[in-house]
């Protein structure tokens, strides 16, 4: 007993936590450009829900550019020789076939073949990747590289990122003075000689790019942008205009769509990426990976979801709505839903329990309750599925993109 | 016809007062003795320094359930309990863990002390959420009886079965790895960080005779986890008015049903008359007639000591013999004259609202649990202290505070047949003001006046053998249909009518009135009075 303190307490100041939601290095900037101080929380940090109003934010994706703070993303360096097979064992798609210098939409599951959560994943040669997600994954990324060959670093307070999305993205890229970046086809990956790396990237459905740079570099680049964007309608946006542009897009997201497995205190919320629609990123001639087994298996029996796209009668969002088939039969719930302003439509993202939305797919309802002044009123509407994504505009991969 | 009622409970402790309460609210014409002056078990609240209020015993509320807390309207009765945020452990090196409340700065914090494990916390909370999940409804359920099998305890374990095949494949293969673990392998499993590990593994050791290494223990922990405050799962609180605010709106629920209290004067024994019990007959000489007779004391001390030897089958009483209560707790409370310096703390932290500690490792955890196993309290302890009037206004005067310290180890048998009073008691009390002292150089000088208490005050004012917190130890072994003797885990006893309460029934020790609420139940069955048991 009464062992001898190594280091006085006294003597230094104890260290201390930030508490609550913190700035990402971009705040000095948009703390000033948000007139609605309308925040929310992303993994710890503050986000913008909106900066003036959800609609001109939303209309400037559509319409112009705009730039998103992206920083809050987790992102994983894994690099050294046992790299590319770390990845491969991680994803269920096969990154061999990825090229040096791409990036590719992936989704990792547990072993029972359960989606633990998606993300880009960024292959610069087959010794160094980049993690890109919504969910903290270091942990896990241990467990699945033991025993092999890599280094695995938490990039996700070091590593900022912007997503600039929208018609005019390019052309702020041009007058920025990012040369080079016209023969990029999407998914491209382009460096720079300043440390900046950018993307062909993003959760729009629109062209756009994402910006990565080191945290240092942060305003020097928000500003070099800003200041080229200020003729091409460049402007930062919240959450609430992205989510929009990205259900338009037909993107999921973890935690909304569907549940990661990682989360999930009740064992059959698990959805495998065949439940996602995601059949086109499980390749089984790879080898071995995580959830191979069970998926095989899954494969056969055919999945038990659907996640589908609903366009629906009427114009009323259908915000946590039931599905109905023929009227009666519970056949699932919407998951994310909008009034598209660019498709004129009412839709939706859906998942649908098996039979609903594979062999069943005509017949369905919408139970849309919408407040009257005090008084609900409930509608039966109809619903049709649809192929995703909702918005498809050429110019999204159109190369070298359009200047204005 | 005084000494005539329908139902006698035996001891006035929060499962004592609960039965009560609900007996009397049936219609019976209820008494509950008590042997001390006061009410509540091991759930009260005195004041044994003018100005401070001391939490004497239990010093924190989870696990007391929502139901009987509303089927008693306990609120209107007083009982308020305030969830508390924070808890820390103070490290040798200068530095501490903070355990925030707050899951971004939680995450943060573990980062600082290792990267690896800031996730790796999410993935151990869902599990544990997992096993709650499990657990939960089986608390105000009566455990079914593979001894007997009627149609009752098939349909039970059949219920059982039925929850425990929801949780999966995987799940059910891991509940039963996670029941028969050791708190440190399960900790193992998912962290790599020391002081995060040690400061979680506390909860798998309090009140138990077993170290972090021994199986079982890692249940241990989920029943410290399994409570809640408001629906918050796994969420502690103080009681305002400290834990005497519980038993005191159960005695206020009790009366206002009518029911009866006599405090000061225990039982000498039960009578029983051809298999059945009668009545009580109290140490002052005095007999009270009942057909129905509640024990709210341990099960040991209730068959042991207080029912005339030759009644029960040797089996029995050889079954309650071997039903584990082992000492191995101490706890000081302290009345300080102002709120301790803790320089290694950031100023100004939420973190002293919670519980703390200063255990640095599993190894020195095992460590203390050794000492115990030689009969020598630890000299090195685990303690989980609190500072309950940082939140509670009326604990102490404005400025000034109350400290609540459950310490660990601590033997009812002392080695070489030593005794707990005098020397003994002062000295293990010195090794845990000096460990609280090494993180708080004026703690000392504020001490106004403390209350140091061994096994043998625990057992000999509150009357739990050993002074076991949970009336019998909570491993596997002794659990469900095997708590407190396999065959009689119904609340019911040998003697006909002669029925139990306490927490060495199911679902065992923590303030959780659903002992006391079960018995009731079962009672009320058998008198055809109640709904039929589940």
């Amino acid at each position: 007993m009464n062992k001898v303190l190594k280091n006085s307490p006294t003597r230094q100041t104890p260290v201390q936590v930030p508490r609550g939601l913190v700035p990402t290095p971009f705040h000095a900037r948009l703390e000033p450009a948000n007139i609605t101080q309308d925040w929310m929380g992303w993994s710890g940090f503050l986000s913008a829900r909106k900066f003036q109003s959800v609609e001109s934010e939303y209309f400037a994706i559509r319409n112009q550019a705009t730039l998103f703070d992206l920083s809050p993303m987790h992102k994983y360096r894994i690099e050294g020789p046992d790299a590319l097979t770390v990845v491969n064992r991680l994803l269920t798609r096969d990154v061999r076939k990825l090229k040096d210098n791409r990036v590719g939409y992936a989704v990792w599951c547990d072993e029972d073949g359960s989606t633990i959560d998606d993300g880009t994943i960024f292959r610069f040669t087959d010794t160094h990747f980049r993690l890109c997600c919504q969910e903290p994954q270091y942990t896990w990324l241990c467990d699945v590289a033991w025993g092999f060959d890599v280094t695995l670093t938490d990039e996700s307070e070091t590593v900022v990122g912007l997503s600039m999305q929208g018609p005019t993205s390019y052309s702020v890229l041009k007058a920025a003075g990012f040369e080079g970046t016209e023969g990029m086809k999407p998914f491209d990956i382009h460096h720079f000689d300043d440390g900046i790396m950018i993307s062909r990237t993003g959760f729009t459905g629109d062209l756009g790019y994402e910006l990565w740079a080191d945290a240092e570099a942060a305003l020097p680049l928000y500003d070099r942008l800003m200041s080229a964007g200020k003729e091409l309608g460049l402007r930062p946006i919240g959450y609430d205009a992205l989510n929009m542009a990205r259900i338009e897009a037909g993107f999921m997201v973890t935690g909304v769509e569907f549940q990661s497995i990682h989360h999930a205190l009740r064992p059959t919320r698990g959805r495998t990426p065949f439940d996602l629609g995601l059949d086109r990123l499980v390749h089984f001639d790879k080898g071995h990976f995580n959830g191979r087994r069970a998926l095989l298996q899954a494969k056969e029996k055919g999945p038990r979801y659907a996640l589908v796209a609903l366009e629906i009668d009427g114009n009323k969002p259908a915000h946590q709505a039931l599905v109905y088939h023929k009227g009666k039969t519970e056949a699932g719930l919407i998951t994310s839903a909008l009034w598209s302003p660019i498709c004129k439509r009412n839709l939706a993202l859906a998942m649908l329990k098996a039979p609903y939305g594979i062999d069943i797919t005509a017949d369905l309802k919408v139970e849309i309750y919408h407040d009257k002044e005090g008084k609900y009123d409930r509608a039966m509407v109809p619903a049709k599925i649809v192929d995703r994504p909702f918005f498809n505009n050429p110019r999204r991969a159109a190369t070298p993109p359009a200047l204005c | 016809m005084a000494n005539q009622y329908d139902a006698i409970v035996v001891g006035a402790g929060h499962n004592g007062l609960t039965a009560g309460c609900y007996l009397a609210r049936a219609g019976l014409k209820t008494l509950i003795v008590e042997k001390n002056d006061w009410i509540g078990g091991a759930a009260v609240s005195r004041e044994l320094h003018p100005g401070w209020t001391y939490s004497n015993c239990s010093y924190v509320c989870s696990l007391l359930r929502p139901e009987v807390a509303r089927d008693l309207d306990l609120g209107r009765h007083g009982l308020q309990v305030t969830p508390y945020e924070g808890g820390l452990s103070f490290m040798e090196n200068g530095d501490y863990f903070g355990y925030y409340a707050d899951h971004d700065a939680l995450r943060r914090e573990i980062k600082r002390h290792s990267p690896r494990d800031a996730d790796a916390y999410d993935r151990f909370s869902r599990f544990v959420l997992q096993q709650c999940r499990f657990i939960r409804p089986l608390l105000l359920r009566s455990p079914p009886d593979p001894v007997r099998m009627r149609p009752r305890d098939i349909q039970e374990l059949l219920y059982l079965l039925k929850r425990f095949h929801d949780l999966g494949p995987r799940q059910m293969a891991d509940t039963l790895r996670f029941y028969t673990a050791s708190v440190a392998d399960f900790l193992d499993e998912f962290f790599e960080c020391e002081i995060l590990k040690a400061h979680l593994a506390g909860s798998g050791i309090i009140g138990t005779g077993l170290g972090v290494y021994s199986p079982g223990t890692a249940y241990v922990l989920l029943h410290h986890y399994m409570g809640e405050v408001d629906g918050s799962i796994g969420a502690w609180g103080f009681s305002r008015g400290g834990m005497g605010g519980v038993s005191q709106s159960l005695a206020a629920a009790f009366k206002e049903a009518g029911g009866e209290i006599r405090a000061g004067n225990g039982i000498e024994k039960f009578l029983c008359r051809e298999g059945k019990v009668v009545g009580v007959a109290l140490d002052n000489g005095d007999e009270i007639t009942a057909k129905t007779v509640v024990s709210n004391m341990d099960v040991r001390r209730t068959f042991l000591n207080h029912v005339e030897d030759g009644t029960l089958s040797d089996d029995f009483v050889k079954a309650v013999k071997r039903f584990k209560i082992r000492g191995s707790s101490a706890k000081l409370n302290i009345a300080l004259d102002g709120m301790p310096d803790f320089p290694s703390l950031p100023k100004g932290t939420i973190l002293t609202q919670g519980d703390m500690h200063a255990s640095q490792s599993l190894d020195e955890l095992e460590q203390a649990y050794d000492e115990w196993k030689a009969g020598r309290w630890s000299k090195d302890p685990y303690f989980d202290m609190l500072i309950p009037s940082l939140i509670d206004p009326t604990l102490a005067a404005p400025g000034k505070h109350m400290m609540t310290v459950f310490v660990q180890y601590a033997p009812y048998e002392l080695a070489n047949g030593e005794s707990w009073d005098g020397p003994n008691r002062d000295a293990m009390a010195e090794s845990v003001i000096s460990k609280i002292a090494k993180y708080s150089p004026n703690f000392r000088d504020l001490i106004v006046h403390k209350e140091v208490r061994s096994p043998w005050d625990i057992e000999r004012e509150v009357g739990l053998t050993e002074g076991n917190i949970f009336q019998g130890e909570l491993t596997f072994d002794q659990l469900l249909f095997n708590r407190p003797v396999p065959g009689y885990a119904q609340y019911r006893s040998p003697i006909k009518g002669l029925y139990m309460c306490g927490s060495s029934t199911h679902p065992g020790g923590g303030v959780m009135a659903a002992p006391g609420a079960n018995a009731a139940r079962e009672i009320l069955s058998d008198l055809g009075r109640g709904q039929r048991a589940a």
